[in-house]
């Protein structure tokens, strides 16, 4: 799996790209495969506001519940509703087709603090 | 509290766990490992074909002496006067207060030996408290704490006898639901019980220590034309949930007694006296005020253990243990309830992450094998 240069990660283990004024944010495949197969996941409603460093859904495993954090602040624009009828998509493609929300952002986001993909893969192998 | 690795206590195929990428974690003390190549491939080849678990984190206690079967008798709540030899049985150890110390398997060895397998974190507890008992009661028996004498493998599902039978003289299909057989084993003498943790046919094998590998591979081997799954702890949670056995700590704790966990059926009070005898002959005469059943999720939401359960919006229980169950698609759980609400068919809420969300209690287990 690879991690893609535009994403910023997490420490939490979000990623999230953003273009011009929207961001799209996810959990990385490092994630995905720590929970291991995935049943369930909890979306906010699209209109619904996030905040930096806050918890906005929860992603659930055979095993356990996972809060996801929001790296940016913003408004939801787009649910990935595919999540909702086969949450075992997050598990094969969390880069990919399986993102969580698109957000319209609040503000230039802070991404400096974020990690990019190298720094990730790093923290990971580490971790 | 964590430990650290180091620490934790290891089964005999820690390291083989590690070779083969099991997911090590800590559960109750131990390294073990959580799963394989992912607990739904494991737990379906456990109900389509065969699993193979490591479960020597487990407890033995032996009971050795002429007034064996009293003793045994008298700790626990179902008859074990009535075994025969090679014949094994689902029991409980009590407090007087009637609480559960522990659900143990007692297998008859002899008139004057048993041996009981008891759960991984409760084995010196319950070393203690048979001992204890023991000398209470006078009986003319020794309690060996044999935990570091054997190494436990379970093979699970419909493809378990063919498997198995591979590896040993011994003819497996003449052994019956809950009886076992001395015998050897993958070239290992080795205790085989036709019991199990899954719902599904199999065997639980004991072994020296010294032979978990040779054992655990040679049944790797033998299984691999049914394409065997090494399973782990979190397979063996779904899988037992589905069939619905308990877990200490879960549904049986120091504080619920059998008639509240729906286990009148392994209490036999008819036998004479023992164990917490009084405190249950009391529970039955003033009637039990919760009990264990199960229930279904109907709204979106996964009610997980510890969750609380609303009737009407009102706080009435919790749940035990609860997840999604991969055979019949839906989830699951056992929650404990007003009594005069735990029956299949009352509509309740299960409070998930502050939000409740529908359910509705249903008849157990949630799966059956066919026969």
């Amino acid at each position: 799996m690879t991690y893609p240069e535009t994403y910023r990660f997490t420490k939490e283990h979000e990623w999230v790209h953003v273009e011009g004024s929207e961001a799209t944010v996810g959990i990385t495949d490092h994630a995905q495969h720590e929970l291991g197969d995935i049943v369930f996941v909890d979306l906010p409603k699209v209109g619904s506001a996030v905040t930096k460093g806050q918890t906005f859904a929860s992603v659930e495993s055979v095993k356990a519940v996972s809060d996801i954090y929001s790296p940016i602040n913003g408004e939801v624009a787009v649910i990935n509703d595919l999540l909702q009828q086969t949450p075992e998509k997050l598990n094969e493609d969390p880069h990919g087709a399986a993102w969580l929300i698109k957000v319209k952002l609040d503000g230039a986001p802070e991404l400096n603090e974020l990690m990019q993909a190298a720094d990730y893969q790093k923290y990971i192998g580490a971790e | 509290m964590s430990l650290a690795v180091s620490e934790l206590r290891r089964t005999p195929l820690c390291d083989i766990h590690c070779q083969m990428n099991g997911k090590m974690v800590e559960f109750g003390g131990w390294h073990m490992p959580v799963q394989y190549a992912g607990v739904l491939r494991e737990h379906h080849a456990v109900r389509t074909g065969v699993g193979l678990f490591d479960v020597s984190h487990m407890g033995e206690i032996e009971v050795i002496g002429p007034d064996a079967e009293q003793l045994v008798n008298f700790v626990s709540t179902n008859n074990a006067a009535r075994l025969k030899i090679g014949q094994a049985q689902y029991s409980a150890l009590l407090y007087e207060h009637g609480g559960f110390v522990d659900d143990i398997l007692v297998h008859k060895v002899s008139d004057t030996h048993f041996f009981i397998c008891v759960n991984a974190s409760n084995q010196w507890k319950d070393n203690e408290h048979i001992e204890l008992m023991k000398l209470k009661g006078g009986f003319q028996a020794d309690v060996v704490f044999s935990s570091e004498r054997y190494a436990q493998i379970a093979v699970q599902g419909p493809k378990a006898l063919q498997t198995a039978q591979k590896l040993t003289s011994t003819d497996l299909s003449s052994i019956r639901y809950y009886w076992f057989r001395d015998g050897e084993f993958a070239g290992v003498p080795a205790r085989i019980a036709r019991t199990g943790y899954t719902g599904e046919d199999g065997f639980e094998v004991y072994v020296e220590p010294e032979a978990a590998g040779t054992v655990w591979n040679a049944l790797l081997q033998a299984g691999a034309e049914y394409e065997i799954e090494p399973c782990g702890l979190g397979a063996r949670n779904t899988l037992r949930l589905e069939a619905k056995m308990a877990l200490y700590g879960h549904e049986i704790t120091a504080t619920i007694n059998p008639f509240e966990a729906d286990l009148a059926w392994i209490v036999k009070m008819d036998k004479g006296n023992f164990v917490g005898r009084d405190a249950l002959e009391k529970s039955s005469r003033s009637g039990i005020t919760r009990k264990l059943v199960g229930f279904e999720m109907r709204g979106r939401g996964i009610g997980r253990d510890g969750y609380e359960v609303l009737i009407d919006g009102l706080p009435a229980g919790w749940v035990t243990s609860g997840g999604p169950s991969p055979t019949t698609n839906s989830n699951i759980g056992l929650c404990y309830l007003p009594v005069e609400h735990a029956h299949p068919g009352v509509p309740i809420q299960v409070l998930v992450r502050n939000a409740p969300v529908d359910a509705v209690t249903v008849a157990t287990p949630f799966y059956k094998r066919e026969k």
